[in-house]
């Protein structure tokens, strides 16, 4: 647990970055700093492994004040991420993973094999081990920075914009693994980003810090979506908070059964079981490939002839797929994303179950809004 | 440009005689002026770049140094002369090699400074924030990371000194030291443009050799990850194993559940999952 109490930290010049700033980071959580650039947010990080030294207040980690050991101490037991990864050029991914065990003393072997194991745990290859960092992507030198973050297996980790400096593809996939290592690692992480849909994806709680330093609410993500507590948090969570509050919502929405062929299939198979122009087409796995349109074809054109095969060429990709037991974002996404109209629900392992639609997602939606019980609690 | 190749072609040009010594000799004479210039300014040059550029404090002491390049080194040299030698009592040459290595190590000093303090200094912040974030002390931020990034430029700046001073050394033969300034000063008082020319061309090839020692130096000190110097088909290897290494599974799945090969590009890769927030 990372305690700030009643920290500040003021400049010389007068400036103020942080405020009189008091919240709590509970242990095993992702508590997540988000504000607007100016707001003291990676100040308030870097005060608790004492790179920044505050003007007043106390910082402790499990009770312990930060400042009862020495700077070096305190921060080789703390992960440490920044935004550009910061590995070190000169040595490879391997010695760079295992920077802080090698500080601590561990043998030089011992270090090596831990940060072999951790290089597979966030997603690299043991391939990689002896690459030097300007051979990897931005992603991949991320991935590095996190593994050698966890390298002592420390209980803390600081993350200063992990991965804000990545593009949009790969940063989606480093957050969701970044979910799935924390769901397996359950460390007390104080995350720092500018981005508030990265904050409502990651943080189990979200603290907003308005410029100045102030806090200006510290909130699970549904509820800050739900109840901003000021104008400030309000304009800052920003539009669409009410479609992204959705994603909170657990959708329980009845699948309707969806007719298919399968891919390769005569066109005519299509015409027999179709209720409409769209039929969804699957693989001889049960996977959904996309949908045919049986009077048009994608690049303009008349549709297919009826003894003509299914091709890939002739689907159309549109459309999201919704985790079935998913979020009403997902099964709502999914059907409006959908040339058909109908959204295909697939099983854990992508195969299809069947298909809804928009109506039914907000009916359902009208339904839960009635019974505050079905609000997922983060 | 004949008359040189006549004498750079007389074997005894280049062993000598009983009363002169030849070009072997003369050269090792000019290497060690410019060894020992180049210790000195080292040994001054380097420590005080790297902790001005750790620190990033006194930073102006590099720009006074690199106004010691504007000192002509000619008159230095015989200012420092008239100086210094009356202070010095003893035999043989130290009497004029003192202020020739003084004027040469004042050469050499502001191309290693200038540049081992921007090595330092130009070590990204990302990296220096990450050393210290680490828990690396001041000690070991300098020498672990900021040393091994810095040294290309370190090297740049020895070995642009050492070309200077290879290049300058020659007037040592003005003050009657020896080295391959010698032959310059020889011919050209005698009027002997082929040896005058001669001890040019050699100045010159010591200085390459000079340089390509230092070049292998070079490759052989700095990390290939710093320098970039990848063999091709290593870089390719990492960008297509980037695009197989999509999405690794938790470990626990098994043995062969601890990696997964990205999809297949078929149709399918399409119809992504909305990515939203998992429920857990």
């Amino acid at each position: 647990m990372i305690r700030f109490d009643a920290v500040s930290k003021a400049y010389p010049d007068g400036t103020v970055a942080v405020d009189e700033l008091s919240l709590t980071a509970p242990s095993g959580q992702i508590t997540v700093l988000v504000g607007p650039s100016g707001c003291g947010k990676t100040t308030s990080l870097r005060m608790v492994n004492r790179m920044v030294e505050p003007t007043s207040g106390t910082i402790t980690i499990d009770d312990r004040d930060v400042t009862s050991v020495s700077a070096t101490d305190l921060r080789r037991g703390i992960g440490y991420v920044i935004q550009h990864a910061g590995l070190f050029p000169h040595r490879t991914v391997v010695d760079n993973v295992a920077t802080v065990p090698l500080l601590t003393g561990s043998g030089r072997r011992q270090a090596r094999s831990r940060a072999i194991e951790l290089m597979e745990l966030v997603g690299l290859p043991a391939s990689f081990a002896d690459r030097y960092p300007a051979q990897l992507s931005g992603g991949q030198q991320q991935r590095v920075g996190v593994a050698r973050a966890l390298a002592a297996d420390p209980p803390v980790m600081l993350m200063d914009e992990p991965f804000s400096a990545v593009d949009p593809v790969v940063r989606d996939q480093l957050q969701q693994e970044f979910l799935r290592l924390q769901g397996e690692l359950g460390k007390t992480i104080l995350f720092v980003t500018h981005d508030i849909d990265e904050a409502i994806r990651l943080g189990d709680r979200v603290a907003v810090l308005a410029v100045g330093g102030r806090l200006a609410q510290l909130a699970t993500p549904a509820d800050l979506l739900a109840t901003p507590a000021d104008p400030f948090v309000a304009g800052f969570v920003g539009r669409d908070r009410g479609y992204r509050a959705l994603g909170f919502v657990s959708a329980e929405v009845a699948v309707a059964a969806e007719p298919t062929v399968v891919l390769g299939s005569p066109v005519a198979r299509a015409h027999d079981v179709a209720v409409d122009d769209w039929v969804l087409v699957v693989d001889d796995g049960e996977l959904p490939q996309g949908w045919l349109h049986l009077r048009a074809h994608p690049d303009g054109g008349p549709g297919p002839a009826p003894g003509d095969p299914v091709t890939p060429d002739l689907l159309n990709l549109g459309g999201t797929l919704s985790p079935l037991g998913g979020t009403l974002r997902e099964a709502l996404d999914a059907a409006l994303s959908s040339p058909s109209g109908r959204g295909v629900v697939v099983d854990e392992d992508g195969r299809l179950i069947g298909s809804v639609r928009a109506g039914t997602v907000l009916e359902h939606l009208h339904a839960a809004t009635a019974d505050p019980s079905a609000r997922v609690r983060p | 440009m004949n008359e040189m190749l006549l004498w750079l072609n007389d074997p005894q040009n280049w062993t000598g005689t009983r009363v002169t010594p030849g070009i072997v000799e003369q050269a090792a004479a000019h290497l060690a002026y410019t060894a020992i210039a180049l210790s000195i300014a080292g040994v001054i040059a380097f420590p005080l770049g790297l902790v001005l550029g750790h620190t990033g404090r006194a930073s102006w002491l590099v720009s006074v140094a690199n106004g010691l390049r504007a000192l002509p080194t000619v008159g230095l040299l015989i200012l420092l002369y008239v100086m210094v030698s009356p202070l010095i009592r003893g035999r043989g040459d130290a009497v004029y090699l003192v202020p020739t290595e003084i004027a040469l190590v004042l050469l050499a000093l502001p191309a290693i400074l200038a540049n081992t303090y921007a090595g330092v200094r130009n070590v990204p912040p990302a990296v220096r924030d990450a050393a210290r974030g680490m828990g690396m002390t001041g000690r070991q931020v300098l020498f672990r990371v900021e040393l091994p990034n810095a040294l290309p430029l370190v090297f740049s700046g020895l070995r642009s000194a050492a070309l200077q001073v290879i290049a300058t050394a020659t007037i040592a033969a003005y003050v009657g030291l020896g080295g391959l300034g010698r032959y310059v000063y020889d011919g050209l008082a005698s009027r002997d443009f082929g040896q005058m020319a001669g001890g040019a061309v050699l100045v010159a090839a010591l200085a390459l050799l000079v340089d390509l020692a230092l070049s292998l130096a070079q490759r052989a000190t700095v990390s290939r990850g710093v320098s970039g110097r990848f063999s091709r088909r290593s870089t390719r290897d990492s960008r297509a194993a980037a695009v197989t290494v999509v999405r690794p599974e938790p470990p626990r799945g098994g043995p062969d559940g601890g990696r997964r090969a990205g999809q297949p590009t078929t149709p399918a890769a399409a119809l992504t999952p909305s990515g939203d927030r998992p429920s857990g």
